[in-house]
């Protein structure tokens, strides 16, 4: 059974300028151990959609539903949320220092983190446990690095810190919302590996936001590609790079420097306003295969060459896969 | 790509360039430290290295937005350095700045169209209709609708808005164009637009382009040559190709496989070189090599003196490397005994 399985979630904001449909019937579901990629321009809804999931969308009309472990996460109420997140679902954000107290010691943090969840374990054995938690992330020195402040912590490390408390209670699946990409490149790879290494020690289940399909193909199984809202391609990983069905998933490939000097194909204009959608396919406006279907009607998620884990929304022939490779 | 020598003059001369800030403490952090190069006449110089490196102090001093410490920068056979303001203002024509943000480097209570004419009013040229014109013929250069001149900064997509800051950029007719991450706040569907129009008017207008960015990868594909910086200093030079086939620093080839490829088979198959620790503070850098409390291949020398940047092994001219261990081609650093660097990490602070 998965761990998580969300079906046809909707999220819109209520705005002075109008109604913002973030999220436009989102169906997916993520396996133990598994890591899944959401790959998405800004606007995507990519943010939105596991945010609502772990009900950090204040404010937000939500409706669908997000079952982890027989739990409806969308109509729990706060203190099931409180207790699931943390201790069943860990999270990172891009932005380590603004999830971490500036004013407490990292270890204190990871302790009160430990003990709000475990109110069972001892103040000792909660600190011994962080102090090995920090140890694991790759922080050197840990049993003296605990008691720094944030400040005292690089971006990287401050990121091996996030880590460490989503982790600390062995969570069953991991949200890591773009952990990555305010870090320099060497310093990427080295908090990429620490994932990757805590996933195979505790088979945790991997939920991946990102923009860069350079991390994608590093990182995930299967791959989600989310566009004004609403999915346009999912598939297992190869087959996102190498057998891709749907137009906007080729765009964003063909948009990557490979070759020196070779002219990019870059997608024209830009995404459409998720106030005011058009009629038909989100992608019409940009897409150098549109016809007059496309403006018309919007084309559901359907199996590319009759495979059900790889679906694309386009109304282009589902037999046909662009071979690359 | 030409040699050295055969050329007349480079556009750029940057001669043992420093760059030092004083801190609160006290202190003095070094951002630039000693940085030589050459810029030739349309060519794309890129200069990569991690936060901090120093490539964007660099590419200030360069347009002489900072004063340097010491040093000097030469621009078509003038010395910059020392210039008065006056004496610099008929130059600042010749060199123009590209900047990452369109959000911040956009004023939002100004229209679009006063904002791209901002060079012509500074340097007073052309008024009323005549400028209007001219702004709207950058406009449609760029990629705007020329149209939309009396629209505000927030009426542009993020796109958008870099088509403006370009439109800006090249209103003077600049010989020089110094692009600091242009493209990194930007969409990839984005970023290939504006790479793009790049390239097509460096063709259209001659220009010359000192590229900066932390993404190798969008670097590759737009530069002549690469400079990769360390901590205030050049580690490696080398034209484009050679820089990627012929890596000789350890730094650069650590940079070059942490870089995430959008390709499943090569991430599977290829061997990655994770880096210990973090970058040193550039207020008190490491004695000798500034890499050598994560390099890898560090030996005693290269703590008791810095290597030069110069060609090593049989290399061509072009291209420089400073260490004292370079790699040979097909070397797996990955497998290399550190002497001084504790594996799988260590503190550097």
């Amino acid at each position: 059974m998965a761990l998580l399985e969300v079906r046809d979630l909707r999220v819109s904001f209520d705005t002075p300028d109008g109604i913002v449909r973030a999220v436009r019937g989102l169906s997916f579901s993520i396996e133990p151990g598994q890591t899944l990629a959401v790959v998405g321009e800004s606007g995507s809804g990519k943010s939105v959609a596991t945010q609502t999931i772990t009900g950090l969308t204040r404010g937000a009309e939500v409706s669908g539903t997000a079952v982890f472990d027989g739990t409806d996460l969308i109509t729990a109420d706060a203190p099931t949320l409180r207790r699931l997140r943390g201790a069943e679902i860990g999270m990172i954000f891009q932005d380590p220092l603004s999830s971490l107290h500036p004013l407490y010691r990292i270890g204190w943090q990871i302790v009160e983190m430990i003990q709000a969840h475990d109110r069972g374990i001892s103040k000792r054995d909660a600190r011994r446990r962080a102090a090995d938690l920090l140890t694991l992330v790759g922080i050197p020195r840990a049993s003296e690095r605990i008691d720094d402040y944030p400040h005292q912590f690089s971006g990287g490390m401050r990121q091996r810190v996030m880590i460490a408390m989503a982790m600390a209670l062995d969570p069953a699946l991991l949200i890591a919302d773009e952990p990555t990409t305010a870090l320099d490149v060497t310093v990427q790879a080295q908090v990429l590996s620490v994932m990757r290494k805590l996933q195979q020690e505790f088979g945790t289940a991997i939920i991946l936001i990102t923009h860069d399909l350079g991390v994608v193909a590093e990182m995930s199984d299967e791959v989600i590609v989310m566009y004004a809202g609403a999915v346009m391609e999912r598939a297992p990983r190869r087959d996102i790079f190498y057998r891709n069905h749907h137009p906007y998933t080729q765009g964003l490939l063909a948009s990557l420097p490979t070759q020196k000097g070779k002219r990019l194909t870059p997608i024209p204009g830009s995404p459409p306003s998720l106030i005011s959608l058009p009629p038909g396919c989100p992608f019409a406006a940009r897409c150098p295969h549109v016809f007059d279907r496309c403006r018309v009607e919007t084309p559901p998620l359907a199996d590319v060459q009759g495979d059900p884990r790889h679906q694309s929304a386009c109304w282009l022939d589902h037999d046909v896969v662009e071979a690359v490779a | 790509m030409t040699e050295a020598s055969t050329e007349p003059q480079p556009l750029l001369r940057v001669q043992d360039v420093r760059k030092e800030f004083p801190t609160h403490r006290g202190e003095v952090v070094r951002a630039v430290d000693g940085v030589s190069l050459e810029v030739r006449k349309g060519e794309t110089l890129g200069l990569v290295g991690e936060t901090g490196c120093g490539k964007s102090t660099l590419a200030r001093c360069i347009a002489h937005l900072y004063d340097v410490t010491s040093g000097s920068v030469w621009f078509d056979g003038n010395e910059l350095t020392g210039l008065s303001r006056r004496a610099m203002r008929p130059l600042r024509r010749e060199i123009q700045m590209i900047f990452q943000d369109p959000y911040g480097s956009l004023n939002p209570r100004r229209r679009v169209g006063s904002i791209i004419g901002d060079p012509f009013a500074i340097h007073g040229i052309s008024k009323g209709a005549e400028r209007k014109k001219r702004v709207q013929e950058l406009m449609e250069l760029v990629g705007l609708n020329p149209e939309h001149y009396n629209r505000f900064p927030s009426d542009f997509s993020g796109g958008q808005r870099q088509r403006i800051g370009v439109a800006r950029a090249l209103a003077l007719r600049p010989k020089l164009v110094i692009c600091d991450e242009p493209v990194s706040a930007l969409d990839v569907s984005i970023q290939a637009q504006i790479i793009n129009l790049l390239a097509d008017l460096q063709k259209d207008f001659d220009l010359t382009y000192v590229f900066i960015s932390h993404d190798l990868s969008v670097v590759r594909h737009v530069s002549d040559r690469i400079a990769v910086m360390y901590l205030g200093k050049l580690i490696e030079v080398s034209p484009t190709d050679q820089l990627f086939e012929q890596t000789r620093h350890p730094y650069t080839r650590a940079l070059l496989s942490a870089l995430p490829v959008a390709d499943p088979d090569t991430a599977d198959s290829r061997e990655q070189i994770i880096l210990a620790g973090d970058i040193p503070s550039a207020t008190n850098p490491p004695q000798g090599c500034r890499f050598h409390t994560r390099c890898p291949k560090a030996r005693a020398d290269c703590v008791a003196s810095e290597p030069p940047l110069e060609p090593v092994f049989d290399d061509d001219p072009a291209h420089r490397t400073a260490c004292f261990f370079p790699l040979t081609i097909g070397e797996d650093l990955s497998t290399a005994v550190p002497e001084l660097v504790d594996l799988p990490d260590r503190e550097a602070s």
